[in-house]
């Protein structure tokens, strides 16, 4: 799995007529992105923004361009076929935005991923961003990202913008900014993000945002536990004000039993070695301390 | 999305899982009728979305009908607390009559997605009838957790893995293959989230039954089940919240004192975090999504002014799609309905259009502080205290 973007990063958007594909198109294109092509199915020959070929499938739209990742901002009704025709078209990193994929389904199309070796980011995540490459695979705000050498893992998206707004503000740039998303099921987890970062030349150190809800964060945790790893880690979990069995927006975001609750992950992660996060406004102080 | 115990046993059933002879009823005439039909000796059950109803006396073993008398007067059309709804209660409106089992052992059953390996988990226990959490915390190794192949669905071998780890006879598999197939269908078919038969028995005549059953299903998946949003029960739910669902905005009424707007899941958990840190407490959870125009703004603050309880309204947001100018005027939109009862506010904004944002707000005569950041906000909120 690599989480590598950069100039020789190549993007076929799936969903780039509608509205949100469409506007977040031209804000990768304005940051930089390589958008080689668009696809909707019966929109094929239209031109987007007066310059990029719209295909009506994945597979004449990787024959042509030969795009290796796909952005995709299907609705969710339709974004698991969009994710199978990238991954049969050949595309071996996928990042969909789409949120509200039901959960079943993920799980098949989770299998799929994983058996054709494809990096699938999300479902219902912000994308993912390296500022010194000028690539933005993504719906973040482009402007508050500063390229440098702290790697950023996140479920969340506007709380990975306070993060990294924060980290520029104190003259911290990021090496990659992740976010992987709020579901229950996703492609890919902490434990690839931290794997990437820790062997990655261009990483120094780590920011982890993690929430309430499931137990990927102990599994993280785990992780960090059986590496070797040197870089320091400053990390922050939210949602240790949330009530029990409701869901705080991301369909993960739900505490049942005692291992979802914020403390339960707060304890796993210092003991693995993270400085823990004591307030959501001091992601960057607690990050300067330690690098 | 919950349902009550009755509609669980009856998609249970229309699976082919076995479950007690049963009749719902929802007024006192129809509940003494439905417990003669059961020979003057039957189980009532208070039928709320709320857990813990045994502990807190909706479910009982009557033998006269003076005490069903008495359970109707108590339950029906009243509110009730469990040791799971805190401080608040729950409307009911429907009581089950249930024949009465003669239970030879109690085990636990349940379908569940674990985000950890990716797939459905099938968990068993052969001590059911207690909370799987308790048993859990004392009892972990009574506990069989298992992955379900995505494409095999559950296997003969792992049934027989059951089988034995609950501690029942080889007689007893085709009845729990049944089951369990059964179960994995239904959570397929109908985008469940949670199915829970707790307990699952053996009674006299050997036979597999669901006496309890909990099912809730995935929200997001509800547009390709029809037939699951109509058992839906909304005098089961909060009031404020489904309006605000209805508006496309997520919003989870707390019990606090300082209601918040926030744009994403996470910051607005952060937000609620902050508060909490500051020695105040929360009075909602708040997203308001991200391409929010004007309208859908001033409904999102109408939402929060609606719970009596905020006296403190913190807007956070962090503007990328969203535009700050656009959302403040929302904001006016709404207090100016409240006028003099306008509450405090703490502002803080970032991003797309900010300083627009703050100064449209700047101009009104409301009490608003502006915060740079979120230690600014602690910082305002202690001051308030």
């Amino acid at each position: 799995m690599s989480l590598r973007i950069d100039e020789n990063t190549k993007v076929i958007v799936q969903g780039i007529t509608g509205k949100e594909g469409g506007f977040h198109a031209l804000r990768c294109i304005e940051y930089g992105t390589n958008i080689v092509a668009g696809v909707t199915p019966g929109k094929g020959g239209q031109l987007f923004n007066d310059s990029i070929n719209v295909y009506d499938s994945m597979k004449s739209a990787k024959q042509e361009t030969d795009a290796n990742t796909s952005l995709i901002f299907v609705p969710a009704p339709f974004a698991p076929d969009a994710i199978l025709e990238s991954i049969y078209s050949g595309i071996k990193t996928v990042i969909c935005i789409t949120e509200g994929i039901p959960v079943n389904e993920m799980i098949k199309i989770y299998k799929i991923a994983n058996d054709n070796n494809v990096t699938l980011i999300g479902p219902n995540c912000p994308g993912l961003i390296n500022p010194s490459a000028n690539c933005k695979i993504g719906i973040m705000p482009g402007d508050i990202f500063t390229p440098g050498r702290i790697g950023v893992v996140s479920r969340s998206g506007t709380l990975t913008y306070e993060a990294v707004d924060q980290l520029t503000k104190n003259g911290i740039g990021q090496s990659l900014c992740v976010g992987i998303g709020g579901d229950p099921i996703i492609g890919t987890t902490f434990i690839d993000v931290l794997d990437y970062f820790i062997n990655d030349n261009d990483t120094d150190g780590i920011v982890f945002i993690g929430e309430i809800g499931g137990t990927k964060e102990q599994e993280a945790a785990e992780f960090l536990k059986s590496v070797n790893n040197s870089k320091p880690i400053a990390a922050l979990i939210v949602g240790a004000s949330a009530p029990e069995g409701k869901r705080m927006g991301h369909a993960g975001a739900v505490i049942s039993g005692d291992s979802g609750k914020a403390e339960s992950k707060i304890n796993a992660l210092r003991d693995a070695g993270c400085e823990i996060i004591v307030h959501p406004g001091r992601i960057a102080d607690t990050l300067k301390k330690i690098i | 999305m919950k349902v009550h115990e009755y509609q669980s046993k009856e998609l249970l059933k229309s699976f082919g899982i076995p479950t007690p002879k049963s009749i719902v009823t929802e007024n006192k005439i129809s509940l003494l009728n439905s417990f003669k039909e059961f020979g003057s000796r039957a189980v009532l059950k208070v039928q709320v979305h709320a857990g813990g109803r045994g502990k807190s006396g909706g479910v009982k073993l009557l033998e006269n009908s003076n005490d069903v008398n008495d359970f109707a007067d108590k339950f029906f059309g009243k509110y009730f607390k469990t040791i799971q709804t805190g401080d608040d209660s729950v409307l009911v409106n429907k009581i089950l009559v249930e024949e009465v089992s003669n239970i030879l052992s109690e085990m636990y059953l349940a379908l569940l997605v674990d985000g950890s390996n990716q797939s459905i988990n099938i968990i068993v226990s052969p001590e059911g009838g207690t909370d799987i959490e308790e048993i859990a915390s004392k009892n972990p190794e009574k506990i069989l957790n298992f992955p379900v192949n995505t494409i095999l669905g559950p296997t003969d071998f792992q049934i027989r893995e059951i089988l034995d780890f609950l501690l029942l006879d080889i007689k007893s598999f085709s009845k729990l293959k049944n089951i369990i197939q059964g179960l994995y269908k239904l959570y397929l078919e109908k985008d469940c989230s949670l199915i829970e038969i707790n307990p699952l028995i053996v009674n006299n005549r050997h036979e597999l039954i669901a006496l309890d059953a909990k099912i809730s299903f995935d929200e997001d998946a509800l547009y390709r089940n029809e037939d699951i949003l109509d058992l839906r029960d909304i005098n089961q739910e909060n009031e404020i919240e489904i309006h605000a669902a209805e508006l496309g905005i997520k919003y989870v009424q707390l019990k606090g004192s300082v209601g918040c707007i926030v744009n994403g899941a996470g910051l607005a958990m952060a937000t609620m975090d902050v508060i909490q840190s500051s020695g105040l407490k929360p009075a909602n959870f708040l997203d308001i999504g991200g391409g929010a125009d004007e309208e859908k703004i001033s409904k999102a603050m109408s939402t929060v002014l609606s719970d009596v309880n905020v006296k403190i309204v913190l807007v956070n947001l962090f503007g990328g799609i969203l535009r700050c100018d656009v959302a403040s005027r929302g904001f006016i939109m709404a207090l100016d309905k409240y006028q003099s009862s306008a509450p405090k506010l703490i502002i803080r904004m970032q991003g797309t259009n900010s300083e627009e944002g703050k100064d449209i707000l700047n101009a009104t005569n409301y009490n608003i502080s502006f915060a740079e950041n979120l230690d600014q906000i602690s910082k305002i909120l202690m001051d308030k205290e």
